[in-house]
């Protein structure tokens, strides 16, 4: 190897280490926001801020960072009740999302959709889905628009594994690998349907459901972003250069109830089993680990980026709380376009 | 020149075709809507013009393939969907009724679904309890969707042509027992807008407002009313929502006699809403209570009498007309 075509490669790699050590400083980032997120969801649940219902993602956040952060601008996802995590890593304005979940006229739906139905065309984001499974047809639909408009964008279905009961998620991924769309089913295993282990609820294996139909499949650590991004990136090249759907299951888990009142939980698992995946697998702790062992924080460095989190967060709550509601005159607005 | 005619199925497969040439984000999805072209026969020929791409068979996946309708409206399609029959919507009712007609609220108005399923009612086919219901009341009772409801050929066309450039979901039902009805239908490109009623006859003493497969019924009851001296208007909503109140309740006022005709169930059904309409708008100019008229409160039967038992016919409907009148 001549020393003229070294030299580039050694500027590459450099390079290649300041864009890796960014990319993943900002996936830590943007995991450390979602989780401050959802701790301010709960304190405004508790507080009596908030109305309805809160169902947080904490403990869930390699899932939608690793993979949304594997998404262009332009690509869509669709969410689910527990869907905080994947609005805001899709691209999601933590102030807007709060003024949405306090029902305020600046929240991304005009204070219509709350918790459950944050949507936004600016990102991608063809909306989170109250009903189990219920954004399946969405999902696949926007991938056929995709490929049929002649575009490159690719779909992310996210959908927990108690959707896997669902007979419409059956009939959505015979279309998709019939018609090759350019869509990833996620399935994010958090373990509980609701209050329900999911062996109690799920014959055969998950895989063995996408395998029926041909469709690529995936099998992922959840909590372990570099991971699941690695894998997504490579399924949503895949879809994105016409080779049809994916169907990739992330395994992972759900820190706190099924909703924020679920407080009681031993009748459904252990308090042992909880603290076991909050100290062992926590996927901000790990991938912090991992940034320190490269060398690209050290443990200051990161409590920096928990501090300004902390600190854009708490002035988006205050930007909601302080937010109008809307007219009671915009009720039936919006009903037909 | 004589007015050119078209069946209902030619008219509905113009209105189809037009606006396929006119718009290429329009496509078609269903079960055997490409080659088959429909067991109706309503869509032959369309996936030779446009091909496979945009006439698409789908396997038998109602809820899958109207999801997708939903998704591919989303994302900048004009979808149409095409359910055989009326009683399969059943299957559909989540991506209809909680997404579809939510989305655009829900969203605040940031996402849009323009779609539109169609899809058959009416019975007297012999088909049986799973075949031949008319349940369009189902969807007219939620907000977010529009429900239209032809009788005519030329409505069927002007008002699917409406439907495709919506731009929220649309449900239109068309009657399979009037497929080959003939009718007059201009070869112009036009619409009839959504919402807007239509007297299909004038008359003085009594008002039939009816629907999809009951205007025929009511404009012959019209006729056996004509020999008895008594003049009955025959109105049209043509659409259960958008909802014309403004000329049904005109006609109540100017008649003070009324039957509401719809081949759906009465109970809590399209004639029970449209009769509480005009009690509500007309009460004191009528001289009768509004007199509602459908299906018979039973699965439709198989059999041929007892099924014909169960839909209201020309006579029928003579008979309650003129004792309303007596």
């Amino acid at each position: 190897m001549s020393a003229v075509t070294s030299k580039p490669e050694t500027a590459g790699t450099a390079e290649k280490s300041t864009s890796e050590k960014e990319k993943w400083l900002h996936a830590h980032r943007q995991m450390v926001s979602i989780r401050l997120f959802e701790e301010q969801v709960n304190e405004l649940y508790t507080r009596a801020l908030m109305p309805g219902l809160a169902h947080l993602y904490s403990g869930e956040e390699a899932v939608a960072v690793g993979i949304c952060e594997a998404l262009r601008i332009d690509d869509y996802i669709t969410s689910t009740h527990r869907g905080h995590g994947h609005c805001l890593a899709k691209g999601a304005a933590p102030d807007r999302m709060f003024a949405e979940l306090l029902g305020k006229e600046a929240g991304y739906c005009r204070g219509k959709g709350g918790s459950m139905h944050i949507a936004d065309p600016a990102t991608g984001n063809l909306g989170a889905n109250a009903i189990v499974g219920g954004s399946v047809g969405i999902a696949t639909g926007a991938a056929f628009a995709a490929k049929n408009l002649g575009t490159d964008r690719v779909v992310v279905c996210f959908f927990g594994e108690g959707a896997l009961g669902q007979g419409s998620l059956y009939e959505v991924m015979n279309l998709a690998q019939l018609w090759k769309l350019p869509v990833i089913y996620v399935c994010e295993n958090n373990q509980y349907n609701e209050y329900t282990h999911y062996q109690d609820t799920t014959a055969g294996t998950i895989l063995g459901r996408a395998v029926a139909f041909g469709i690529e499949t995936a099998k992922v650590d959840g909590q372990d972003i570099r991971a699941v991004n690695k894998i997504a990136a490579g399924l949503i090249q895949r879809a994105r250069s016409g080779d049809g759907p994916a169907f990739l299951q992330c395994d992972t888990y759900r820190y706190s109830g099924h909703h924020v009142g679920d407080i009681h939980r031993e009748y459904y698992r252990s308090k042992h089993e909880e603290q076991l995946w909050k100290t062992e697998r926590d996927p901000i702790r790990l991938l912090g680990s991992w940034l320190i062992e490269q060398g690209y924080a050290d443990a200051p460095a990161l409590e920096t980026i928990s501090l300004e989190a902390r600190k854009s967060i708490e002035a988006a709550v205050k930007f909601a709380i302080d937010a109008p509601y809307p007219s009671v005159s915009e009720v039936d607005e919006d009903v037909y376009a | 020149m004589p007015e050119r005619e078209l069946t209902f199925a030619q008219a509905v497969r113009e209105a189809l075709a037009e606006e396929m040439r006119r718009d290429s984000r329009v496509c078609i999805l269903g079960e055997d809507v490409a080659e088959a072209g429909t067991p109706f026969k309503v869509l032959s020929g369309l996936v030779e013009e446009f091909g496979a791409k945009r006439v698409v068979d789908t396997p038998i996946s109602e809820a899958g393939f109207t999801g997708v309708a939903v998704g591919a409206a989303m994302a900048g399609m004009r979808p149409v969907v095409d359910i055989m029959f009326g009683d399969f919507i059943t299957l559909t009712m989540d991506q209809m009724v909680n997404q579809a007609a939510k989305v655009h609220y829900m969203s605040g108005g940031h996402w849009k679904v323009p779609m539109v399923m169609r899809t058959t009612l009416g019975a007297t086919r012999r088909s049986a309890a799973q075949h031949s219901q008319s349940l369009h009341a189902w969807f007219s009772h939620v907000p977010g969707l529009k429900v239209i409801l032809p009788s005519t050929p030329y409505d069927a066309k002007g008002l699917l042509k409406s439907a495709i450039r919506d731009e929220n979901p649309v449900v239109f039902f068309e009657d399979k027992m009037m497929y080959k009805l003939k009718g007059p239908v201009p070869e112009d490109d036009y619409t009839i807008p959504l919402g807007v009623a239509d007297v299909k006859r004038e008359g003085d003493d009594i008002t039939l407002v009816a629907t999809s497969s009951m205007v025929q019924v009511a404009l012959g009851a019209a006729d056996l009313l004509d020999r008895e001296g008594i003049s009955a208007e025959v109105v049209d909503p043509r659409t259960t929502w958008p909802l014309d109140e403004e000329t049904l309740i005109d006609s109540a006022k100017k008649t003070s006699r009324v039957i509401v005709l719809d081949e759906g169930y009465g109970r809590y059904g399209v004639t029970s809403e449209l009769a509480a309409v005009i009690a509500e708008g007309a009460f004191y100019d009528l001289d009768a209570p509004v007199k509602r008229m459908g299906a018979m409160h039973v699965p439709i039967p198989f059999s041929p009498l007892l099924e014909d038992a169960t839909v209201p016919t020309e006579q029928n409907v003579f008979e309650v007309a003129r004792s309303m009148c007596q």
